[in-house]
């Protein structure tokens, strides 16, 4: 098996997979930390609220009507959020934020058993993604393959908009330097708006395209929590590289960690961590400010 | 055109300003003078709203002034703080063009080819990181950054610190040139000698409160003044 290189290639997607779809969750939390030294502990729920949506869209229009919307849904829960309570918090300090978010992750995981009860939901992958296809050698999951893709595209125009854009120079400004950007007439306060958004509809797309993977239950929210935030602390806070790095390095230690040596497989992201915390604390490439 | 009056404000429970006041006016150089200590940065720092104004009132042209940092901006200040804060994860092009696109030709008309004339050596380095520059270009862009706003005050916390003196030189006569044209400027310096060559009227600031007030030549004359409240 070891010897079998189409395994390795197999095994290779299964983790870029991973990493695409941890890499959705984290750039959002990151960049609303970065940028407004804000700790959104609830970024998890999000990603369930998307897959609920994405369940219960798709059961009337389709699994395109799903993922389409559920992002859309889920950014409009995110502005509920931000009037309601985030904006108020904003000058609170991380203490207060984390128990407050912390709290409104119970508060979703209730909500989502009052409206979609305990059951698991299920979404069917859409016809058009269905089946296997044949890539470098092996037999891989056109689904899978398309949450790949997804990440990468999303990443690649995160990376435009980030790095050659007047907004994306304006982001990159409030997370290094929120005070002055302010004193340069920037709104940085909007900005944190939009980012709070799409950092909140990419939560939902994350969910909406997990949902067909994994069984949607009220409590996906929580259990992603923690590795979205091991990807971010290794990778660095406030910076796109450091999302993607974070992510692809989750995703290969834990998939190759549980096939190499399961033994340690659950052990070995939390040892990362740890190292990384001790030779740089940091993160791997947090934002310069 | 910029007034402060008995204006009480500080960092926290820390309290700096003990009722200042200052006028700065249209078309002249205020330079504020003082101990380490005395509350000068803190002083430019509450006229920019990073501080909150605890009592007393600011007003610019005739208004209250802002009290969100934002919203100072835009009403035309721009601000080279004493520690430059460019931003590191930005070029010298993307840290002036942030400035310049908001503000656009409005007002005194600097655009990126005239910062540019005024700084020729940010020219060269335009594709730089932001924290690739010495000290000198660095405060030369954020000089550059400010004017890009087009602002109708400009205020500088200390321009000359940590510079060589060839580049406390050029940022003089650049700041010179930019008195000739009539821009409003504050100017908080340590360093006596640049301070009073530039400015028109002078304040001293002790103990978070204005001690001494009138013109360049008058502190330059005022052994005793100079002597009490700046230990020159």
């Amino acid at each position: 098996m070891a010897h079998d290189l189409g395994f390795w290639t197999l095994q290779a997607l299964n983790a870029l997979q991973l990493s695409m779809l941890l890499f959705l969750l984290s750039i959002g939390l990151t960049v609303i930390f970065g940028l407004m030294h804000f700790v959104n502990l609830a970024h998890g729920s999000l990603y369930a609220l998307g897959a609920y949506f994405a369940a219960s869209l798709a059961a009337v229009g389709g699994y395109w009507t799903g993922f389409f919307l559920a992002p859309v849904a889920v950014a409009g829960v995110g502005i509920l959020l931000y009037s309601g309570l985030i904006k108020r918090m904003r000058k609170s300090g991380s203490m207060a934020q984390v128990l407050v978010t912390f709290g409104l992750i119970f508060a979703l995981l209730d909500l989502t058993r009052i409206f979609w009860g305990d059951l698991a939901l299920a979404i069917e992958v859409p016809a058009l993604l269905d089946g296997r296809l044949g890539f470098l050698g092996v037999e891989y999951p056109t689904y899978r393959l398309f949450i790949i893709a997804l990440g990468l595209a999303i990443f690649g125009a995160l990376a435009f908009v980030l790095g050659r854009t007047q907004i994306g120079a304006m982001i990159r400004a409030g997370v290094d330097n929120d005070a002055m950007a302010a004193c340069l007439g920037i709104n940085v306060e909007r900005l944190f708006f939009i980012v709070f958004c799409v950092g909140c509809a990419l939560a939902g797309l994350a969910g909406a395209v997990a949902a067909p993977l994994l069984s949607v239950t009220p409590d996906m929210g929580l259990q992603i929590l923690i590795p979205t935030l091991i990807v971010i602390v290794i990778g660095g806070l406030g910076s796109l590289k450091g999302a993607i790095a974070g992510s692809l390095i989750y995703g290969f230690v834990q998939t190759f960690g549980a096939v190499l040596a399961p033994q340690l497989a659950s052990v070995l992201i939390y040892a990362l961590l740890a190292a990384v915390l001790v030779i740089k604390p940091v993160g791997l490439f947090p934002a310069k400010g | 055109m910029l007034e402060l009056s008995a204006v009480q404000s500080g960092y926290g429970e820390t309290q700096v300003l003990y009722g200042l006041s200052l006028e700065a006016k249209q078309g002249r150089v205020l330079a504020i003078l003082g101990r380490n200590g005395a509350g000068k940065s803190t002083t430019l720092k509450t006229i920019m709203g990073l501080l909150p104004l605890k009592s007393g009132e600011i007003v610019f042209d005739g208004k209250p002034i802002a009290s969100r940092p934002f919203d100072v901006a835009k009403s035309g200040i721009a601000y080279v703080p004493e520690t430059r804060d460019i931003f590191p994860s930005l070029t010298v092009r993307e840290n002036l063009e942030i400035a310049a696109k908001r503000f656009g030709a409005a007002g005194s008309g600097w655009t990126m080819a005239r910062v540019l004339e005024l700084f020729p050596r940010l020219g060269e380095r335009l594709d730089n990181g932001g924290t690739q520059l010495s000290g000198g270009e660095q405060q030369m862009l954020a000089i550059a950054r400010a004017l890009l706003m087009n602002p109708r005050l400009l205020i500088l916390d200390e321009p000359t610190e940590g510079l060589a003196p060839i580049i406390v030189k050029l940022i003089h006569d650049k700041l010179n040139e930019l008195k000739t044209e009539g821009l409003s400027m504050i100017i908080v310096e340590q360093n006596f000698g640049f301070a009073t060559s530039l400015a028109d009227d002078v304040v001293v600031v002790g103990r978070g409160q204005v001690v001494w007030t009138g013109s360049a030549e008058e502190i330059r004359a005022d052994q005793a003044a100079q002597h009490t409240w700046l230990g020159v």
